[in-house]
């Protein structure tokens, strides 16, 4: 474990009215690295990556407790504001959601034009580095003013990325990013997605367990709102200490 | 025995079928009726109808033009969406996007509330209240300052264009606010969604995202509001004025003045002569007319936005 | 970048605040409207009020005619408007249902002095030859029938197909599992859209205007004028004499009533709905 720590949960609850989602939750994700986040469907996945960028509390009846530290500082504290939150650490969503009203180019350019950065090559420029980085710009740079929704479904995604990146987030939160796309689409934004660990800290949640042994560098397993198991994705795949990892990886149930 | 149970179930289709019929009936009749009754008034005065801005029912010297009904309609309709539609909007965003639940329930219930007010009773308290509010604290002080300005010239009087105006964007408030509000919960959450997440602040997320998501069917919300002020009656009756004629004709806010339906609603009955009675019936179809074209372009952009939500939102 | 970041922020709490001014804005005229009709109205109430003539300075006419006209009115345009929204929802999958849906939809938004004056032509010119409840109870009808027609058709939709197929496989037939089983299913829906209808209709006054006319004395007969509330209220409103005018708020506040009481059962029967 020689890599720093880039976010950590402490005692971190969370609710939707009555139902609790995530159960005492103590979990540090290391910087510039890609964990991953797998268990069962309604075990908690989503809801523990959306407390960490304070999503969560945009659903009505939601509630939270416990604390989550970005670099230290505890994002839930009242001095905090959650739109410099969410600028730090973007997201990346289930379903490609390109702004609908909006060009390839201005999705990109969304976040860094409400910041007040001016159309021009500055903007250009970051337009076109991260759509590289995206690893979308030779598909479209011709088409920069055609909506975003006029592309596929992986290419969307990949456009959301871009859209992600451009306004220079530390930490990059992905909620099963492959789950709507086809297994071509999927290896793209797979790769991708080892490229982006190098400047960026990933987390990414998945049901896929092949897709968290091929992505990911460490693993967390979640069950029924509580953290199983956290550690090396490869001794969590192939030496699992708790029977409940080794039972849902070996497809025993799921 | 099998064959008896077809024929009743038939029947029954046929008799519903048939009843369900009442709908087209009354449009019809509605519609056979002004043009028949206002046949007499338009093969009088053709097209000089809609521009005259004459009643006159003296024998003789009969002239009738609606030029300036149309316009008192227009006008105090357009004046109410300027005061009710921002009004609106900020209610439906409250509502939708920044009240917590226990505030949502009550604030809602009191719009609702609103719409249930019968309209000869905006039209009360418009006569007796706000005719007073409005003379005192905004035409008196408009006149006296800035009285140089033709909308604002005249003796402020409290019963003209303006009140009946004011009455009218509190009356199209619940209808716009209530659509709007359904239009921007129709946008779905992953654009909120993928907006916070690149650092939007909430207003910018409802400003740059929301509104312009949902931009169609808040001009239909819009729209079936001016229907509303359009068709509005009993209200604007008895705060208007009710001038008739040359007078009618609208030059200053501070005036008197008269729309389509309140000119029917006050001279219908006493018309002495067919022809009279023929260009009511002849206001009557001009006034039906601008509302269904108003309802028909609202229905089109309202359903449009529906529509895209019922694919959007899986 | 701060600084305008600040900014952003400071513009993203003034939004907040004007939302909510505009919902105060909204709400005062409410509050005001409520505050007047019960200040000026409730002196005027006593038993002679309600119970007497016009002449003797009394609502009683208009509060009997506007219960006939609702009872005349629900006669004429429930029936009608339940046996639509039925055909809408049990047979609508076709042009002619939907060209009827659209039609409804746009006579819910007909201007309603032009309702009166087709009912004026119609009833009072035409079929009775003079001013009559009946004419008054048409007029309120062809706004009543578009209401009742599309509560119902949207409330028999909520009721489950497994109902109707539990029904149809009993060896029922359609009319009969319409009638017998899937309009009792949807009970609930159907009475709160009639009450709607009714609530509705109660406070009309440009119909009725030209059909009935107003009456100071009580029902004559079909063929004659008769009162109601929302029309005592327009036309005492156009007296110059104080005590007239103070009858029209007292006639406003048994209106408002009426309403407010029908409003309140439209949630007693929505909510209990909603709890089933």
């Amino acid at each position: 474990m020689t890599a720093s720590e880039k976010i950590r949960t402490e005692k971190l609850n969370a609710w939707f009215g009555q139902k609790q989602a995530l159960k005492n939750i103590n979990i540090s994700f290391k910087a510039n690295v890609v964990t991953a986040i797998i268990g069962p469907s309604g075990c908690g996945k989503s809801t523990l990556i959306r407390t960490l960028n304070r999503m969560h509390e945009l659903v009505p009846e939601a509630k939270i407790s416990g604390k989550v530290f970005l670099d230290r500082k505890n994002i839930y504290d009242d001095d905090v504001d959650p739109v410099l939150i969410r600028r730090r650490v973007g997201m990346v969503f289930q379903k490609p959601n390109p702004f609908p009203t909006m060009s390839i180019y201005d999705n990109v350019a969304a976040g860094l034009k409400l910041m007040g950065v001016k159309k021009g090559p500055q903007l250009d420029e970051i337009v076109k580095r991260c759509l590289q980085q995206a690893g979308l710009w030779d598909e479209v740079k011709d088409d920069l003013k055609k909506p975003g929704t006029s592309l596929s479904g992986g290419q969307q995604q990949r456009l959301c990325i871009a859209r992600a990146l451009a306004v220079n987030p530390e930490v990059i939160l992905m909620d099963e990013p492959c789950s709507a796309l086809d297994p071509i689409a999927t290896a793209k934004i797979e790769s991708l997605i080892r490229d982006l660990a190098k400047d960026y800290t990933v987390v990414i949640v998945t049901h896929n367990m092949q897709q968290a042994s091929r992505v990911s560098d460490y693993t967390a397993f979640l069950y029924l709102g509580e953290l199983v198991e956290y550690g090396l994705t490869k001794d969590i795949f192939e030496n699992p200490k708790n029977e409940l990892t080794e039972k849902y990886i070996t497809g025993e149930f799921g | 025995m099998v064959r008896k149970s077809i024929t009743g179930d038939t029947a029954f289709k046929i008799a519903a079928g048939a009843l369900a019929a009442s709908a087209l009936i009354i449009l019809f009749a509605t519609l056979f009726v002004l043009s028949t009754g206002s046949t007499m008034v338009l093969q009088r005065f053709g097209l000089g109808f809609l521009t005259g801005i004459n009643w006159n029912p003296v024998e003789g010297r009969e002239s009738f033009g609606v030029l300036p009904y149309i316009l008192g309609t227009l006008i105090t309709s357009s004046i109410a969406l300027l005061i009710g539609v921002p009004l609106s909007l900020g209610i439906a965003i409250f509502l939708v996007e920044m009240s917590p639940k226990a505030i949502r329930v009550p604030v809602s219930y009191l719009i609702e509330l609103l719409a249930a007010v019968p309209s000869v009773i905006f039209g009360l308290w418009g006569l007796f209240v706000l005719r007073f509010w409005v003379l005192n604290y905004i035409e008196t002080p408009l006149n006296t300052n800035l009285g140089w300005i033709p909308v604002f010239s005249g003796t402020p009087f409290g019963l003209d264009l303006l009140t009946a105006s004011i009455i009218l964007a509190i009356m199209i408030i619940p209808t716009v606010a209530s659509v709007s509000r359904e239009v921007i919960s129709a946008v779905p959450n992953s654009i909120r969604e993928a907006a916070y997440g690149v650092g939007a602040t909430r207003w910018e997320v409802i400003r740059h995202w929301v509104l312009s998501y949902g931009r169609s069917g808040i001009v239909g919300a819009v729209i079936l509001g001016l229907g509303r002020a359009i068709g509005e009656t009993m209200a604007v009756t008895m705060v208007i004025g009710n001038a008739i004629g040359p007078n009618a004709m609208p030059a200053s806010l501070f005036q008197p003045g008269q729309t389509l339906p309140s000119l029917i609603a006050n001279g219908f009955l006493e018309a002495p002569t067919p022809l009279e009675k023929s260009a009511y019936m002849g206001a009557g179809l001009v006034l039906l007319l601008i509302s269904l074209l108003i309802n028909i372009i609202a229905r089109v952009m309202v359903t449009r936005v529906l529509k895209i939500k019922g694919g959007a939102v899986e | 970048m701060f600084s305008s970041y600040r900014f952003r922020k400071l513009k993203d709490k003034t939004i907040y605040v004007l939302c909510f001014l505009c919902v105060i804005i909204a709400v005062i005229p409410l509050a005001s409207i409520i505050f007047e009709v019960i200040a000026r109205g409730a002196p005027q109430l006593n038993l002679h009020f309600l119970t007497a003539n016009g002449l003797e300075g009394g609502i009683g006419p208009a509060m009997q005619g506007t219960l006939i006209l609702i009872g005349l009115t629900s006669l004429i345009g429930v029936p009608i408007g339940i046996m639509s929204g039925i055909y809408l929802a049990e047979f609508g999958d076709n042009k002619y249902a939907s060209a009827i849906r659209t039609i409804n939809d746009i006579l819910t938004e007909f201007p309603s002095i032009v309702v009166g004056i087709t009912a004026f032509s119609i009833v009072v010119v035409g079929v009775i030859g003079s001013f009559s409840p009946i004419a008054g109870a048409v007029a309120l009808s062809f706004i009543m029938i578009p209401i009742v027609a599309r509560t119902t058709e949207e409330s028999l939709k909520l009721v489950p197909t497994s109902v109707r197929e539990a029904a149809l496989a009993l060896g029922l037939h359609k009319w009969k599992t319409t009638l017998r089983v899937v309009l009792p299913a949807a009970g609930q829906g159907l009475i709160t859209g009639a009450l709607l209808a009714i609530a509705r209709i109660a406070g009309e006054t440009a119909p009725i205007l030209l059909t009935i006319l107003g009456n100071t004395y009580f029902f004559q007969g079909f063929n004659q004028p008769m009162d109601a509330l929302p029309l005592r209220v327009f036309l005492n409103s156009r007296q110059p004499s104080p005590t007239v005018q103070a009858q029209a708020w007292g006639a406003a506040l048994v209106l408002i009533l009426i309403v407010l009481v029908l409003n309140i059962c439209v949630r007693i029967v929505s909510r209990r709905r909603l709890r089933r």
